[in-house]
């Protein structure tokens, strides 16, 4: 157990080519917007926001133009002032369209009033979630769920440890290392307000050993603290997948079946944990974000602190434009980005980077017949047999592939990136993985 | 346009033809060892046996109208471990007949790639040898280049069943009779080495396999731990190909590090059931061949603990 706890890591996981380097450097960069910017009503998981404003509204920098519809739904702001032009169908990053509010940008940037004037001291517990709640703050890693639910657990005592997601294990995403490196006293002052909120609870920084100058900074600023703690994790993706997290710093698995209350504990971004202590101490709701833009086709790669509802390509100008045409553009990182056919989309709260490549790794090798070779099952960071899965998904057998924890993948990608046969592997087992949800939420 | 796709968009340069190459150029050394203890003839079989595996692969997909998968080398791979497998006297037929038996009968007709069940070389081998069992067990042979004087082929290891005696330092480098590429234990190790060391295989299943024959040898030679006994075991006939370039081969092995321990275990054992007390003094093959039939079974009861179920699961 001891000789364990020393390993702060998981079993599995893969070591590619990180690309940090290309934009690790460079301090965040505040950028602005062009003349239109576009809000989608659905920027989280759970019900989309209900529109408050109607085309021709004069709106303020920071004020509400969409409220939350539910629990678990999140309300949208407008990060700048200016003129609503429509509501209408626009595309996202993930090539859907979805229901949007544009505004005119009138480049003032006239801010509206806090979305509170409390002061920290004077609030308590509930009023802490519920403004967490109001500044439409959510999962800023990627998936976007609301904040506010994260921090409302069933039995609020039974949370031990508050884990902030400094991993940052994506290639080629520095956003979060910028952040800590520029803003430790937010992202502590941050974590201490979540720890707060649960009385059994410590707070913990969990950052991969890749970057030493942040450990080292982050362990400087808690230095006698005596709830939060830095705990430095083996460099490896998926380090930052949550259940894998949760594994490194507390030795406790919780499968697909749990929540991560379930094993006592909350797990946020960077981002998102900045953003809770922006809303708390100053009453700003969640209208900007930090955004890497880089790849070997961009001429200036680094990160940008942009306002949410910012056009892509204005993005790829602030960078310096393309040196080189990109044969493929992805919103996140390479791993578990999103493939872009049109840079002609917002920048919304969970849009952690773009990243043009001059190559498209994917296209350049076909798909040919598994050799049994093992390294998929090596890497799974869920301990499965991704080849297994990816046949019973391709071949559609629901019960052989829930038979063999089909529903537990992570969709991590580790699987797909050391096959030998370039098998699209957690492409399918993520098809049918949907499908198996799917029915398993109807139910 | 730009080229959209599922995640992930990068992917580890290793692919399937880099794996046979790299398998191939392990076999390298024990390849060029067989053919200067052997000589002429024995290149002349590996490229007899090379050429008729892609053939017999690449006409075999252009019949049945599927795409050519020759270009992956995995035929060259089966070509070249089916001729290692040969004795240097059989005629230069054999390997063709052994060829089509591993390519077509026990690799495109199972699916290809992938899908057979059994390590096509050695069940050619296998094949070849019961059919032709005189032909197949001739290791009478003309020593080197322009060698003259024919050597009487008792390999070391019917040596050693027999009680007779043996040359240790020349079993381990391999200036002995056998099939071509079997007789140089240092040709092998190296090559062996190697793909342990380019991340080929790892070292359990050739590890447990090699473990648990000498444990099983001790056990029930009659000549107890006695060193110079074990390492003949070890060095002769066919251990040191079939443990790391044989058994290894990831079509028909179990995939999982536990499930290739206990398959490591269970070929020591049949190995040294053969070896000790069946009528030839090989063992290896036959041991892999069957081997291969139970590794679905082990399969099953390998599969890994699914993360979140196990005993660190919360509740």
């Amino acid at each position: 157990m001891m000789i364990d706890m020393f390993k702060n890591t998981f079993k599995g996981g893969i070591h590619p080519y990180d690309g940090k380097d290309l934009s690790k450097d460079k301090p965040i960069k505040e950028m602005l917007p062009g003349p239109e910017l576009v809000f989608p009503l659905s920027q989280h998981i759970g019900a989309p926001a209900e529109a408050v404003v109607k085309k021709g509204d004069k709106v303020l920098a920071g004020q509400l133009i969409a409220k939350a519809s539910g629990f678990v739904s999140a309300p949208v702001y407008s990060s700048v002032s200016g003129t609503v032009k429509a509501i209408e169908k626009r595309r996202t990053t993930t090539g859907d369209m979805t229901m949007s509010i544009i505004i005119e940008n009138d480049g003032q940037y006239e801010k509206a009033e806090p979305i509170h004037k409390m002061r920290y001291e004077d609030m308590g517990r509930d009023d802490i979630i519920r403004i967490i709640g109001e500044a439409g703050i959510v999962g800023m890693g990627g998936a976007g769920f609301p904040t506010h639910v994260k921090l409302s657990p069933k039995e609020p005592d039974k949370i031990d440890t508050v884990i902030v997601n400094c991993a940052e294990c994506e290639p080629y995403l520095t956003s979060d290392y910028r952040k800590m490196l520029e803003e430790p006293e937010k992202l502590i002052k941050g974590l201490e307000i979540e720890v707060s909120l649960f009385k059994n609870a410590r707070g913990v920084l969990a950052v991969e050993d890749n970057k030493p100058d942040c450990i080292k900074l982050l362990r400087e600023k808690t230095e006698g603290h005596d709830k939060i703690s830095v705990v430095a994790l083996k460099t490896k993706y998926p380090q930052g997948s949550e259940r894998q997290l949760i594994y490194a710093v507390t030795k406790r698995e919780i499968n697909s079946k749990m929540l991560p209350a379930d094993a006592g504990c909350v797990v946020n971004n960077v981002d998102t944990v900045i953003s809770i202590c922006d809303a708390i101490m100053n009453g700003e709701p969640l209208t900007h974000r930090i955004v890497t833009v880089t790849g070997d086709a961009v001429k200036e790669p680094r990160n940008f602190k942009v306002l949410t509802g910012t056009n892509y390509n204005d993005l790829i100008e602030a960078a310096g434009g393309f040196k080189e045409e990109p044969a493929k553009i992805i919103s996140g990182g390479p791993m578990m980005g999103f493939a872009m056919f049109d840079t002609n989309v917002p920048v919304t709260k969970s849009s952690s980077a773009l990243l043009c490549m001059t190559k498209d790794e994917v296209a350049m090798y076909e798909p040919s017949a598994c050799i049994n070779c093992g390294r998929c099952v090596d890497v799974c960071p869920s301990r499965l047999v991704p080849s297994l899965l990816a046949d019973h998904a391709e071949h559609f057998n629901e019960e052989e592939f829930k038979a063999l924890y089909g529903l537990e993948c992570v969709e991590c990608g580790s699987c797909s990136y050391v096959c030998p046969a370039k098998r699209q592997l957690v492409q399918s087992i993520k098809t049918l993985r949907k499908i198996c949800l799917a029915k398993r939420k109807k139910a | 346009m730009r080229s959209i796709s599922s995640t992930p968009h990068i992917r580890d340069k290793q692919t399937t033809t880099g794996i046979m190459g790299a398998v191939i150029l392990a076999l390298m050394p024990a390849t060029v060892f067989g053919i200067v203890n052997f000589g002429f003839k024995a290149l002349l079989l590996i490229i007899i046996s090379i050429a008729s595996a892609v053939f017999f692969e690449w006409g075999f997909e252009k019949i049945t109208k599927k795409k050519s998968t020759v270009k992956d080398l995995s035929a060259v791979l089966t070509g070249l471990l089916l001729a290692l497998n040969l004795p240097v006297s059989v005629p230069w037929w054999m390997p063709i007949i052994g060829s089509f038996v591993a390519i077509v009968v026990i690799k495109m007709l199972f699916g290809g790639l992938g899908q057979n069940f059994m390590n096509p070389a050695l069940g050619a081998r296998c094949f070849l040898v019961i059919s032709f069992s005189k032909l197949m067990t001739d290791f009478s042979y003309i020593p080197g280049f322009g060698g003259t004087d024919a050597v009487s082929g008792a390999t070391p290891l019917m040596a050693l069943k027999n009680g007779e005696g043996f040359d240790m330092l020349s079993m381990f480098i391999g200036n002995e009779a056998g099939t071509i590429g079997e007789t140089s234990a240092m040709m092998l190790l190296i090559g062996g080495m190697f793909l342990m060391f380019a991340g080929i295989i790892t070292w359990h299943l050739t590890f447990s396999y090699l473990l648990s024959f000498v444990v099983f040898i001790t056990l029930f030679s009659g000549y107890g731990l006695n060193m110079v006994y074990i390492g003949a075991q070890l060095y002769g006939g066919g251990l040191m190909l079939g443990a790391f370039f044989m058994a290894t081969d990831y079509v028909t092995r179990p995939v999982s590090r536990k499930g290739q321990l206990i398959y490591g275990v269970f070929l020591g054992v049949m190995t040294g059931i053969f070896r000790l007390f069946g009528p030839g003094a090989e063992g290896v093959s036959y041991a892999i061949i069957i081997g291969n039939l139970i590794v679905p079974l082990i399969e099953k009861l390998t599969v890994p603990k699914h993360f979140g179920y196990g005993k660190e699961a919360a509740k």
